[in-house]
């Protein structure tokens, strides 16, 4: 086990969350991998049994396709499609504290961020982020499709030119992520990476900020 | 007129060996039969899985270590996209048609498919298409976009090279292989079965085949009128997917998956057939849930077309709308649970037996339930966000299509290389290269799930050594060579037994359909006469039927006028109602090809002008294809035996070319509204609208359109009218050519007026491109109209033989409600931006 979750560790990693919704999405596929295996082997058995043991009446025909083939993928899918429904819901509200917004351009190959505040502060494969506090990334491209990802963090959402999209995401310490383009975008597709620094609110405010990082206290 | 007299089997055979066989040498380039061409098919597949298979082998030698200088991003990304391109469009959907196209006819009780020299023209096409691939990869300037070719990446501005355009031109030729074998297959399963072979008899391998057949014809057309956009925008500029004048990258994304997502399962449900036909007979039981299968199969099609948006959960769609698709996608297991609990249920049923396929469909039920697994995980939204374009994805897809068609596939070769070659396997070899393949599969893909879940995107050329992905990668690799080394043990297995197999006499297996009463290697007629089934046609006597078809106890078992006949049925009854003639042998079907190919190169080289002159040889050539068909005279009820007769084909009421023309004006129809929905989409979703100057179109020339398309059918219809009195349809025909080249004229000029200029905005281009629509098909029904004149003046028409004007009157209905709609859309369209008179 140890092993395994020390194997789950990585800079991109999915599995290794750092953020609320990251969490929710692992345990679901932890979930998940384990509903596979026990499907996986109960078919497995009767299909050995099958040809093992045929003509037992157990193994009727009317069972195995009723059974099977309908009442068994119907009960599990309604019950995964309700459950990730709900945790669909979950990650786009919960907002308890007003969101941080932040403009990324995806660009050939290159990532841009625009950070709110007077100066409206600009970085390059660099992205700084407060910790403990949702963002709001507000995604579209300069030319064709990318697509940004934060795996420790969250889901990926699509950088497409002429849309707009958004995506919240929440890093629940201060630390160094890992960011990459998940969309196939030319040539310079496999070096479209870029660093997440998650900041205390404090620190993050002085990076992006720092004319009103004196008064930030007072708001 | 008489039935010919009986004759012994052996005279027999040699007379229908006469009429049907493809002359050697350069004869074969005239050759038309199924089984030849099925066998040619399935050969040149598997030559291009091997191109794909070299291709899938360099791109696991540059990802198996970290900074990888093996090749660089510009190569790599050829090598990725010219792999998913040649494995899915030039190895399984040809491969799975070679297989059809040999079967079908055998398993039917038909002694060939409905259009032989159709096939003829599907297989060059394929081939020329699929060299032209080739070539441009040997050149070095293969596509290099990905397979699924996203705008604006595959756009002029950031592809300006000729790659993008080899695969739009390319693939479209390959499509047209695919949308005339779909045609064929569908008609040929409708119309030519053995008498007595109820719609609720076939063999399930025909259901499987007809529902695949008709979700190719649903599902190409949105891709090649994707294509035909693209083509448009990246050769004149029209801008249907440029954000900044009013296109929509997103426009492309709907129609590539409107189609990519169908082909999964136009892939995987021939292999499905297959293993519903090889697993009775390894149970020795017949198929256990014939009728939910069925049911399961129609589910599937139609399903498959609500679920394409689980390929662009990323690009920002309300949740709600995501849940909708996310739900049909997980509902899609159901149908496909129930085949594989009837497999297993058949199997518990029977006395199972063990055997070479048997080993490979035991390979296909592991590998396969993991991918479907694997592909309901990918239904549920929030995991989809985090696995979506990772190599997760990566191994999901090939579990579900190696383990869904690979796996199949190779069962059913060692199922029915006996009956391809006449001669017994043995299992030296197969064995241990069912063990490479399984076990360097799953070396190679179960452990890409978890370098995706590490966060390894896909479609990239290098990673650096921080990224923890280099031992699953080098291990993937060497997975990916063991696999390698077996599929090359399968062929060297293939190559033994045909070369050294043991001859026997019929059905090793033991299996119970029809396509084992044929002799072995089978004859180019198949079947000396036609049975008539009493049964369902996957659990008979195919024995006991060989030796009475063989003797010419059957029906059509003898040989008239040189003729080429079989039978067709009525759709549902299965009881004959006509003698279809087939054509013989011929060479036009390569020149047609060779000219259609000479048309792609024009465009690829940007020779439009020229290429009107290999499209008029193109039609022309189409055109001749007919000179040899019908007659002069009427016929009347032909004997057919059993006391029984029917009309021959172009008297009789619906024959297969009838239904052919009704299928291709459904796909046509597909097409359209997907150039609508397109249309539509752009107007309501796309940024930069409205546009900076709004088109007025003149009405008065639109309602002169509308009235002349409504026209040349009415006009149609008298010539079929006339006819059907014993007069000439000449004056009417002449007036419908006349009509329709009336509306070619008015939509150009309403073109000229109103559209000056296309590339302003895409709505401009989107309504020049109804209004083309519109123009080509009055284009195709002057042509039409015209024909009919011709065959009138070679008296091949009568009251009774009218087919040729019934035909062409389908198509003057259809263009004149289509080209009524584009008008009306035109109108449409141009209000909802404010362009009211």
């Amino acid at each position: 086990m140890v092993l395994l979750l020390s194997a789950c560790a990585g800079d991109l990693s999915a599995l290794d969350a750092a953020g609320p919704n990251a969490r929710n999405v692992a345990n679901l596929w932890w979930i998940m991998v384990a509903g596979s295996a026990a499907i996986f082997v109960l078919v497995g058995a009767i299909l050995c049994l099958s040809f093992t043991q045929p003509g037992r009446h157990w193994l009727s025909a009317r069972w195995l396709i009723v059974g099977g083939g309908l009442v068994m993928p119907s009960a599990v899918i309604a019950a995964l499609v309700a459950t990730s429904f709900a945790l669909g819901e979950r990650l786009l509200v919960h907002a308890e504290q007003a969101p941080v917004r932040i403009e990324a351009t995806a660009r050939q190959w290159q990532w841009e961020f625009r950070y709110p505040g007077s100066d409206g502060a600009l970085s390059f494969n660099e992205l700084h982020i407060p910790a403990g506090r949702p963002v709001d990334f507000t995604v579209t491209s300069g030319d064709v499709i990318h697509s940004f990802w934060i795996p420790r963090l969250g889901g990926k959402i699509d950088a497409i030119p002429g849309h707009t999209n958004t995506i919240r995401l929440l890093a629940e310490k201060p630390g160094h992520y890992g960011g990459i383009c998940a969309e196939f975008c030319g040539e310079g597709h496999a070096v479209m990476r870029f660093a997440v620094e998650a900041h205390e609110p404090q620190r993050f405010t002085e990076i992006v900020d720092p004319l009103n990082a004196s008064g930030a206290g007072q708001q | 007129m008489d039935q010919p007299s009986p004759s012994s089997p052996i005279k027999l055979h040699h007379d229908l060996q006469a009429i049907w066989d493809t002359k050697p040498g350069w004869g074969r380039l005239s050759a038309v039969n199924h089984t030849v061409l099925g066998k040619r098919f399935i050969i040149a597949a598997f030559v291009f899985f091997a191109i794909g298979g070299v291709l899938a082998m360099l791109i696991r030698a540059q990802l198996a270590t970290p900074r990888s200088a093996f090749v660089g991003p510009d190569i790599y990304n050829q090598l990725f996209t010219m792999h998913g391109t040649v494995m899915m469009f030039l190895f399984a959907i040809p491969m799975f048609e070679g297989f059809a196209i040999y079967l079908l006819p055998k398993m039917l009780g038909a002694r060939d498919m409905a259009f032989p020299r159709l096939t003829a023209y599907g297989f060059w096409c394929y081939v020329f298409g699929g060299s032209i691939l080739i070539a441009a990869l040997l050149l070095g300037v293969a596509p290099d976009s990905g397979w699924f070719m996203y705008t604006p990446l595959s756009s002029s501005t950031y592809s300006p090279g000729i790659n993008a355009d080899i695969w739009l031109l390319g693939i479209t030729f390959v499509e047209i292989s695919a949308l005339s074998a779909a045609i064929e297959i569908t008609v040929s399963i409708l119309k030519l079965r053995a008498p007595g072979m109820s719609i609720d008899r076939l063999p399930i391998m025909a259901w499987y085949l007809l529902v695949t057949a008709l979700m190719m014809l649903f599902g190409f057309p949105p891709l090649i009128l994707g294509s035909i956009l693209l083509e448009l925008e990246r050769a004149f500029d029209l801008p249907f997917f440029d954000p900044v004048r009013g296109g929509d990258s997103l426009l492309w994304q709907h129609l590539f998956w409107l189609f990519g997502h169908p082909e999964v399962y136009i892939i995987f449900l021939p292999a499905a057939g297959a293993i519903s036909m090889m697993i009775p007979t390894f149970a020795r039981h017949p198929l256990v849930g014939y009728r939910a299968i069925i049911a399961a199969i129609i589910a599937v099609g139609f399903l498959s077309f609500g679920l394409w948006v689980h390929h662009m959960f990323a690009i920002g769609i309300p949740h709600l709308a995501l849940a909708f698709f996310s739900a049909a996608s997980g509902l899609v297991a159901i149908p496909t649970g129930l085949q594989i609990f009837a497999w297993i249920a058949t199997l518990a049923s029977g006395r199972p037996r063990f055997d070479v396929p048997m080993l490979y469909l035991a390979g296909f039920f592991v590998i396969f339930v993991i991918g479907g697994l694997t592909g309901v995980m990918l239904a549920m939204v929030p995991f989809n966000l985090q696995a979506h374009d990772t190599h997760f994805v990566v191994a999901h897809l090939h579990y579900v299509l190696v383990g869904g068609f690979v796996f199949p596939m190779l069962a059913a070769a060692y199922y029915w290389l006996p009956h391809i070659t006449g001669r017994v396997s043995d299992h030296k070899l197969s064995v241990p290269a069912f063990w490479l393949i399984f076990g360097g599969f799953n070396m190679t893909f179960f452990l890409m799930h978890l370098t995706g879940l590490l966060g390894m995107p896909r479609r990239i050329a290098s990673y650096p050594p921080e990224a923890k992905w280099e031992w699953l990668n080098l291990l993937s690799s060497v997975g990916s060579f063991l696999m390698a080394i077996g599929f090359a043990l399968f062929v060297v297995d293939i190559i033994l037994q045909v070369r050294f197999g043991k001859a026997f006499r019929r059905n090793p297996w033991g299996a119970r359909s029809l396509e084992w009463a044929t002799p072995t290697p089978p004859p180019a007629y198949a079947f000396a006469s036609l049975p008539r089934v009493q049964s369902r046609a996957d659990w008979l006597d195919p024995e006991d039927h060989a030796v009475k078809l063989a003797a010419g106890r059957g029906y059509l078992g003898f040989a008239r006028y040189g003729w080429m006949e079989t039978l067709g049925v009525g759709m549902i009854e299965g009881e004959p109602d006509q003698v279809i003639v087939l054509p013989k042998p011929t060479i036009l079907p390569l020149w047609t090809g060779l000219a259609t190919g000479a048309i792609v190169l024009c465009l690829l080289f940007k020779a439009y002008w020229l290429a009107l002159l290999p499209l008029a040889i193109t039609v022309t050539l189409l055109l001749s294809w007919t000179r040899t068909t019908g007659a002069q005279s009427d016929l009347g009820p032909l004997p057919i035996g059993h006391g029984q007769s029917a009309a021959v084909h172009w008297e009789a009421e619906r024959p297969p070319s009838w239904w052919a023309m009704v299928f291709t004006l459904g796909a046509d129809a597909t097409f359209f509204a997907s150039l609508l929905f397109g249309c539509v989409f752009l107007a309501l979703i796309a940024p930069a609208w409205p546009p900076p100057v709004v088109v007025s179109p003149s009405y008065g020339l639109l309602a002169l359109a509308a009235l002349l398309m409504i026209a040349a059918a009415i006009y149609g219809r008298l010539a079929l009218r006339d006819l059907a009195r014993t007069r000439s349809p000449s004056a009417w025909l002449g007036l419908c050519a006349l009509s329709h080249a009336g509306v070619c004229a008015v939509v150009a000029a309403v073109i000229a007026s109103d559209i000056p200029d296309p590339t302003l905005h895409a709505h401009h281009a989107t309504l020049f491109a109804i209004l083309g629509y519109a123009f080509l098909h009055s284009g195709v029904g002057c042509i039409l109209a015209l024909y009919g004149v011709q065959r009138q003046r070679h008296g091949k028409l009568s009251a009774l033989r009218s087919l040729d004007l019934r035909i062409g009157s389908l198509w003057h209905d259809y263009a004149a409600v289509a080209g009524v709609v584009a008008l009306l859309a035109v109108v449409a369209l141009c209000w909802s931006v404010g362009g009211r008179p």
